[in-house]
């Protein structure tokens, strides 16, 4: 009898995922000493970075100018942050009054994921200091600059919508009063602003027609950007409720997860369909018989993605902690693969070099996420951000 | 008509300041120290350089107008309001803009169609230095004249096809040669619209999300909340029922 079938049988409303306490204390020091190493590691591109510009570190060039910095800093950093504006909008707008436990850690992931985008785009720019430009600098032909000034104000939403939490901790209960006044209107601004940037970062790539591999190219790029980072953001939620049950020994919310996960399906179906279709409308499909990377990539997107999707319509994959995990793991992985293959891997044949990110990009990215961890954790262990069980 | 004698990269190199010798003249790309260039294919010469579209890509995709397209023909770069988010290079359908990757300000690099130069009514410096006449400069519908006039003159000689005069919407530098273009390693599977209106297609959209959303989130919140409220006046704490 395995766990998914111990547990369909019987199962507990709420679960406290069960670590020893060796493996504690183990945990405890190997997670200090990868952050350490990746800090001086990030620490050290940061420094080459700034001392001999972007071609001393990274492997960009004049035929393949954006590299995983954009690709996965930018493009999965938002995606993956788009929990925030999902749930805000259950709760808040659709008043599913339930989730609300889990929104101010989604906001929190969110707000977390901005300011790292932004501090991924400061290494990226070739100008950073230039950054604010767009502010003063017009241009609103541009998809750019309309993703800058949606980022820019949806960064601003969601401070707003995450410093009660600080609040809280402070007891300023006037500004809190004041805050929760213009609570609806915020929202709502939240949640447009998200829907633009988070199409609109797809929109970028509408003006690529000769580069964009056309399995990957289609006019659709903004709706399915669209869709797949309301996939993600729900993915991203369920991960970060599992790891923070883990360790801080919170207990999960598994009627609430159920609950996402079963969206989650129905949106990675709803994903998976207009996928394949505006390949049958576009007459890309016969690409399918090519052997070549693309193709490859492309069936390993789609797997990641849809065996989660139809695993996920099951109700004992959905009970499981363990599976459920996985298989929220399996779209992020699925999500992350989509925007790779659009913004790096789908442009390679026609620009005609091939690009492997040189280790101080890949150094300063993963010290971009783990300062992300350590921030998201430190966070939880000093504000408000998981409600008291009463 | 071109002998590959590469005084265009030369005369390019003097006016903008960068440095040129054989090593650099056997280089057939463009980059930052290299805006024009000569390129061989089976002992035919090309050329290539920015082709200053009539609606060029890049302009249109700058979050920060740092590339504007001047009544003269010539786009331009302003590198003081540049943030190096590198867009134009992704979006350039000819594959023209390059980086000064090992500058610490880096800039983007491009020819200018020697803008300062034809606004005092002088020949771009490639053109006044070619001494056959395969490079030359004018206004576009004289020179579009002169390219058919040279293809007629010479059926045999030439492909009877202009190149930039449609694609991507135009540019305003134009090619003729003997061979079909690809052989030349040009770009000829460029749709003949603008590419502009891809990106402007979406973005067009942009108020009528929000006016639409903002409508129809607040009514939802209307809706679900006013529920509540109903619930509550009847005197039932029943709460938003859990969906199944």
């Amino acid at each position: 009898m395995s766990t998914a079938e111990r547990l369909a049988g019987k199962l507990p409303q709420i679960v406290t995922l069960p670590q020893t306490k060796l493996a504690r204390t183990v945990a405890w020091y190997f997670w200090r000493v990868v952050f350490a190493a990746l800090m001086l590691a990030g620490a050290y591109a940061t420094y080459v970075r700034i001392t001999s510009g972007l071609g001393g570190v990274t492997n960009l060039s004049d035929r393949f100018p954006w590299g995983i910095w954009i690709g996965f800093d930018v493009l999965c950093g938002v995606g993956l942050a788009a929990g925030g504006f999902t749930l805000v909008a259950a709760v808040h707008i659709c008043n599913l009054e339930r989730y609300k436990p889990i929104v101010r850690p989604a906001v929190l992931t969110a707000f977390l994921g901005y300011i790292l985008v932004v501090v991924a785009l400061l290494f990226d720019l070739g100008r950073p200091w230039n950054i604010w430009h767009p502010l003063v600098m017009w241009n609103p032909r541009s998809v750019m600059f309309e993703v800058a000034w949606c980022v820019m104000l949806y960064s601003m939403v969601l401070t707003l919508e995450f410093v009660p939490a600080v609040l809280e901790r402070l007891q300023w209960k006037r500004t809190l009063a004041w805050l929760s006044a213009i609570s609806v209107p915020l929202v709502i601004g939240g949640v447009i602003l998200s829907t633009l940037h988070q199409s609109s970062l797809g929109s970028l790539f509408l003006i690529v027609p000769n580069k964009l591999y056309p399995l990957w190219y289609s006019p659709m790029l903004p709706v399915m950007f669209f869709v797949s980072a309301v996939c993600a953001g729900l993915a991203m939620t369920i991960f970060e409720s599992w790891h923070s049950s883990r360790s801080f020994g919170r207990q999960l919310e598994m009627p609430l997860l159920n609950g996402m996960a079963r969206l989650l399906a129905v949106l990675m179906a709803v994903f998976l369909t207009i996928r394949f279709l505006d390949l049958l409308h576009r007459d890309a499909l016969r690409l399918l018989l090519e052997n070549r990377t693309e193709t490859w990539l492309f069936g390993l997107e789609c797997a990641l993605m849809a065996i989660p999707t139809v695993l996920l319509f099951s109700r004992r994959v959905r009970d499981n902690p363990t599976s459920l995990y996985f298989m929220a793991l399996l779209v992020l992985f699925g999500f992350i693969a989509n925007r790779l293959n659009v913004s790096i891997t789908g442009m390679e044949a026609a620009s005609g070099v091939h690009y492997v990110p040189r280790w101080t990009e890949v150094a300063i990215t993963l010290a971009i996420c783990a300062l992300g961890f350590a921030v998201f954790r430190w966070a939880v262990l000093n504000l408000p951000v998981f409600e008291e069980r009463e | 008509m071109c002998i590959g004698c590469r005084a265009c990269e030369q005369s390019c190199a003097l006016r903008w300041n960068l440095p040129w010798n054989e090593t650099v003249g056997s280089e057939e790309r463009l980059s930052a120290h290299k805006l024009t260039t000569i390129t061989t294919h089976d002992g035919r010469y090309s050329r290539r350089l920015c082709m200053h579209c009539a609606e060029p890509t890049c302009v249109s995709v700058c979050p920060v107008g740092a590339l504007e397209k001047t009544a003269l023909g010539p786009v331009v770069y302003d590198a003081s309001k540049c943030m190096g988010c590198r867009y134009c290079m992704t979006a350039c359908p000819f594959q023209v803009p390059v980086y000064e990757w090992s500058n610490r300000v880096p800039r983007v690099r491009k020819c200018d169609m020697c803008r300062d130069r034809q606004m005092a009514g002088k020949p771009t410096a490639c053109a006044e230095a070619c001494p056959t006449g395969a490079t030359c400069c004018g206004d576009r519908d004289a020179l579009i004249a002169e390219a058919r006039r040279r293809i007629a003159e010479k059926p045999a000689d030439y492909y009877p096809r202009i190149y930039g005069l449609r694609e991507a919407g135009g540019a305003s530098v134009l090619t003729i040669a003997a061979v079909p273009f690809e052989q030349l390693g040009l770009r000829t599977d460029l749709p003949s619209q603008p590419l502009p209106g891809l990106t402007w297609a979406p973005l067009s959209h942009v108020p009528d999300v929000v006016s639409v959303g903002s409508v129809l989130l607040g009514g939802v919140w209307w809706i679900t909340h006013r529920r509540e409220e109903v619930a509550r006046a009847e005197g039932s704490p029943r709460r938003q029922e859990p969906r199944s």
